[in-house]
C-alpha cells in the first residue's frame, strides 16, 4: 500500500494545468461553462461503435487519461443510453451495426445531442462510400449535431467537438 | 541478400501420401510456396498436416485469374488454405473448384479453427463447405439478402445493401439450453463500455458461466471488397485501419506481402525503423491492456498508470512520426519518415524511461493481493486446447503454444535479434498479463537494440508493381500476434483480391473456452485479457 502511495505521490498532478496548452485552457473553461450552464454541471455521453477500427476508441480512452481528464469538465461515459445527454458516433455506419445505432438513439431522452466522430463518421473515411457493407455516415442515419474530423481525432480534438455540439445546442 | 530457395518439405510430405502437388510460378516468396492439389485431395492434405503437427494459419477463397481474359461471371473459385510448422515455416495449398457446384469438404474435423474462416467463405462467395457441422451464417447477418455474395465479380459492391423486409427480425440461431435452471444474458452488440461492438450470448446457471457464445459481423465494413482496384500504395491506409490498435502490424503485412509478390527487397534501414515502429506499438497496446485488466478488478491505480505511460509513448509518436498511433507510418516499399540522431537518442530515452516505470508498476502488482486474487487461475485455457485450436501471439503463449513469427519466419529485422520467448504455461489471466509484462521488457530491449544499431542508408525502394496475376504472403508478428496476409494483383498493377487474417481470428475460439466456469462477473477481466479485435475480425 505505501508503495502505491509513493508512486501516487512520486507521479503528482500530470492533469494538464488549464495554462500549459492554450487550446485546451479556453476550451476547457468554457466546456465547463457550458455543461455547468446547460447540463447542470454533468454530461452523460453514450458512446456507440458503429463500424469503426477501434482507433477513436483508443483516443476517447487517452481522453479519459490523467493528462486531459475529460471528467474534470463534468463529462463522463455512461453505459445506458437510458440517461444520456450525449451520443458519440464512430466508425461509418455498417449495415450491421445500423439498428443498434438507431436502436441506442431512440433510447435516449431529450435533448438527443449527437456527435459523430472521426473522418469515417463523417464522410466514410478511408472505406469509403458507395461500399456494400456501409449504410453511410452518421448523419445519413441520425440526426447529428456535431462532426469532428480527423483519423483519428485527438482528445483535444474530441473536447472541442463536445464544445460545438454543447454551444449549438 | 541471398535468396532462401524454395520450401519443398511439406510438398514432399503430401506426394509421399500420393497427392499430386504442383508449385505455383506465380506465387511468392519461395520459402512460403503455393501449391496446387487436386479437389479431392482437400481434406486429406489437411489430414496430413494435422499429423505432422502443423498450425492452420487461414482459409480463404478466390476467384482463379488464370484465365483473366475470359468472362469475368465464367471464373471459377479457388479454395486456399495455409499452414506453419515451426521449423518449416509457411505453406499454401490451393485447388480450383467445379464450375457447376463449387463445393469444398469442411476441414473443421482436423482443425476446429478453420470453422469460422469456412462460414465467411460461405457468405462472401455462396459456395458450400460440404461435411461442415457448423453452416449458420457469420459475417452475412441474417438481414442480407439470401443471394448477396459480397466477393463476388458479379455482386453490385457499390449500392449499400437492402435489408430484404422478410429477413429482418430473423434470429441467430443460438446454442441454447433448454432445463429451466439455465438462463441467457444477451450482452451487446454496443457495450456498456467504450469498446467496439459485437454480441455474447451467456448460458448461466446461478453466477457461474456454462457457455458463452460470440455473435460478431457487426462492423464489417467490406475491407476485402474495397480493397480490389485500389493501387498497393492507395491500399496501405486501408490495410492500416483493418485494427485501429495494430495499425503498424497491419500496414506492414499488407506491404510484405506486396514486396514479396514484387520480388522487392527493402532497404535494411527500412526494416529497422518498422521493427521499431511495430515493438513501440506492442509496448503501447500491451501497457494499456495490462491498465485495463487491472481496471475490471477495480484495482484503478494501474489503470490511471498504465494509461499516463500510453499517453506518454503517444506524444512522442506523434512528434517524432507525425501520428499519436503510428498510423500511415509504414509505406509500400519503406517507411514514411527517417529519424534523425536526435530522434533516436529521444526515442532510446523514452523506451527506457518506460521500461523502467513499467518494472516498478509490476512489482506493485506483484505484491497487491487484492488484484492478484482475481487473476490467478481464471479464465484457464489448456495447453492441449491452446494447441488444438492453435492460439496465437501472447494468448498462445500463455498456454503452452509459443509461435512466434519473429523467430519462426524470421523477416528482417528480426533475422539480426535474439526474441526471447516468455512460456507460459497456465493459460489463465496472471500469466496472460504475465507473458505481457515479459513482452514489454523484450520488446524494449529490441527498440533500443535496432535504434542504436540502425544502419545508414535510404529508407525506401521504388516500388514497382508486379504483372497481372501475381501474388504474394506474409506473415508478420503484431502485438496480438500473427497477422497474416494475401495479396494478388489485376491488371494495371491493381489489387485483385486481399485476404487478411487477424490473430483475433483464432483467438476469439480461446475466449469461448477461457470463461466456461468462471462466474459472470469475471467475464470483463477475462476478455480483456485476451482483448481481440472486432473489427480485425469483421473486416
Amino acid at each position: 500500500m505505501l508503495r502505491i502511495l509513493h508512486q501516487i505521490f512520486k507521479v503528482g498532478t500530470i492533469t494538464e494545468p488549464l495554462a500549459s496548452s492554450e487550446r485546451f485552457d479556453v476550451l476547457g473553461a468554457q466546456l465547463k461553462t457550458a455543461v455547468r450552464q446547460r447540463f447542470q454541471g454533468s454530461l452523460a455521453i453514450r458512446l456507440v461503435d458503429a463500424g469503426s477500427c477501434n482507433g477513436c476508441e483508443l483516443e476517447i480512452h487517452a481522453a479519459n487519461n490523467a493528462y486531459y481528464d475529460i471528467e474534470r469538465f463534468g463529462m463522463h461515459f455512461t453505459a445506458s443510453p437510458r440517461f444520456a445527454d450525449l451520443l458519440l458516433v464512430t466508425g461509418p455506419v455498417s449495415i450491421n451495426m445500423k439498428t443498434a445505432l438507431e436502436m441506442t438513439y431512440d433510447a435516449m431522452p431529450s435533448p438527443k445531442l449527437v456527435v459523430a466522430m472521426g473522418d469515417c463518421a463523417v464522410n466514410c473515411g478511408v472505406f469509403g462510400k458507395g461500399n456494400y457493407a456501409i449504410a453511410g455516415t452518421v448523419a445519413d442515419i441520425i440526426p447529428v449535431d456535431a462532426v469532428i474530423h480527423g483519423c483519428p481525432p485527438s482528445p483535444t480534438d474530441l473536447i472541442q467537438g463536445i464544445l460545438a455540439c454543447l454551444n449549438d445546442a | 541478400m541471398t535468396r532462401p530457395s524454395r520450401n519443398t518439405w511439406f510438398g514432399e510430405r503430401l506426394s509421399d501420401q500420393g497427392i499430386y502437388v504442383q508449385y505455383l510460378d506465380d506465387h511468392h516468396p519461395v520459402h512460403m510456396p503455393c501449391l496446387e492439389i487436386r479437389r479431392l485431395d482437400w481434406a486429406h492434405a489437411a489430414k496430413e498436416a494435422k499429423r505432422l503437427e502443423m498450425r492452420l494459419v487461414a482459409v480463404w477463397a478466390a476467384d482463379a485469374n488464370k484465365r483473366a481474359g475470359k468472362d469475368a461471371s465464367e471464373r471459377r473459385l479457388c479454395t486456399y488454405m495455409a499452414f506453419a510448422h515451426p521449423e518449416h515455416r509457411h505453406v499454401l495449398l490451393r485447388t480450383e473448384l467445379s464450375a457447376a457446384k463449387p463445393e469444398i469438404p469442411s476441414l473443421s474435423g482436423h482443425y476446429i479453427a478453420a470453422c469460422r474462416m469456412e462460414r465467411s467463405m460461405q457468405d462472401m462467395f455462396g459456395l458450400n463447405v460440404s461435411n461442415a457441422f457448423d453452416n449458420r451464417l457469420w459475417i452475412k447477418h441474417e438481414h442480407w439478402p439470401e443471394d448477396s455474395h459480397a466477393l463476388l465479380r458479379a455482386f453490385d459492391a457499390h449500392t449499400p445493401l437492402r435489408p430484404e423486409p422478410e429477413r429482418i427480425g430473423m434470429d441467430y440461431d443460438y446454442v441454447s439450453c433448454d432445463s429451466e435452471c439455465v438462463y441467457e444474458i444477451p450482452v451487446g452488440p454496443v457495450h456498456a463500455g467504450i469498446i467496439e461492438s459485437g454480441h455474447f450470448r451467456f448460458l448461466a446457471v446461478g453466477e457461474k458461466i456454462l457457455n458463452m457464445e460470440e455473435r460478431l459481423g457487426y462492423v464489417h465494413k467490406g475491407i476485402e471488397r474495397s480493397m480490389q482496384g485500389r493501387t498497393a500504395q492507395d491500399g496501405i491506409a486501408l490495410a492500416g485501419r483493418v485494427s485501429g490498435d495494430s495499425t503498424v502490424g497491419h500496414a506492414w503485412a499488407f506491404a510484405q506481402a506486396c514486396e514479396y509478390a514484387a520480388n522487392l527487397d527493402i532497404p535494411p534501414r527500412a526494416s529497422y525503423l518498422r521493427g521499431v515502429l511495430c515493438e513501440r506499438e506492442r509496448i503501447a497496446n500491451h501497457i494499456g491492456d495490462i491498465g485495463a485488466v487491472c481496471n475490471d478488478a477495480a484495482f484503478a491505480f494501474m489503470h490511471g498508470q498504465c494509461l499516463r505511460l500510453r499517453e506518454e509513448m503517444a506524444r512522442l509518436h506523434q512528434e517524432i512520426f507525425g501520428h499519436r498511433l503510428l498510423m500511415d507510418a509504414v509505406t509500400i516499399g519503406g517507411v514514411a519518415s527517417d529519424l534523425s540522431g536526435d530522434m533516436c537518442q529521444k526515442l532510446i530515452r523514452q523506451t527506457l524511461d518506460i521500461a523502467a516505470e513499467v518494472e516498478h508498476l509490476r512489482a506493485i502488482y506483484a505484491d497487491a493481493p487484492s488484484i492478484q486474487q482475481r487473476v490467478i487461475g481464471a479464465g484457464i485455457v489448456s495447453v492441449v486446447d491452446a494447441k488444438d485450436l492453435g492460439l496465437l501471439g501472447f494468448v498462445g503463449r500463455a498456454s503452452g503454444h509459443y509461435s512466434d513469427e519473429r523467430i519462426e519466419e524470421a523477416y528482417p529485422p528480426y533475422d539480426d535479434l535474439i526474441i526471447p520467448v516468455p512460456e507460459g504455461k497456465l493459460g489463465g489471466v496472471s500469466t496472460r498479463v504475465w507473458v505481457r509484462f515479459e513482452e514489454i521488457a523484450n520488446a524494449s530491449r529490441m527498440v533500443i537494440q535496432l535504434l542504436e544499431t540502425l544502419p545508414e542508408g535510404e529508407i525506401n525502394t521504388v516500388w514497382q508493381a508486379p504483372e497481372a496475376g501475381v501474388s504474394g504472403f506474409a506473415a508478420i508478428e503484431s502485438w496480438r500476434g500473427e497477422i497474416a496476409a494475401w495479396v494478388r494483383f489485376g491488371m494495371d498493377a491493381r489489387i485483385d483480391r486481399y485476404f487478411v487474417r487477424d490473430p483475433s481470428v483464432i483467438n476469439w475460439l480461446g475466449l469461448e473456452l477461457a470463461v466456461r466456469t468462471v462466474p459472470v462477473p469475471d467475464f470483463p477481466l477475462v476478455n480483456k485479457s485476451f482483448n481481440c479485435s472486432y473489427s480485425g475480425n469483421d473486416l
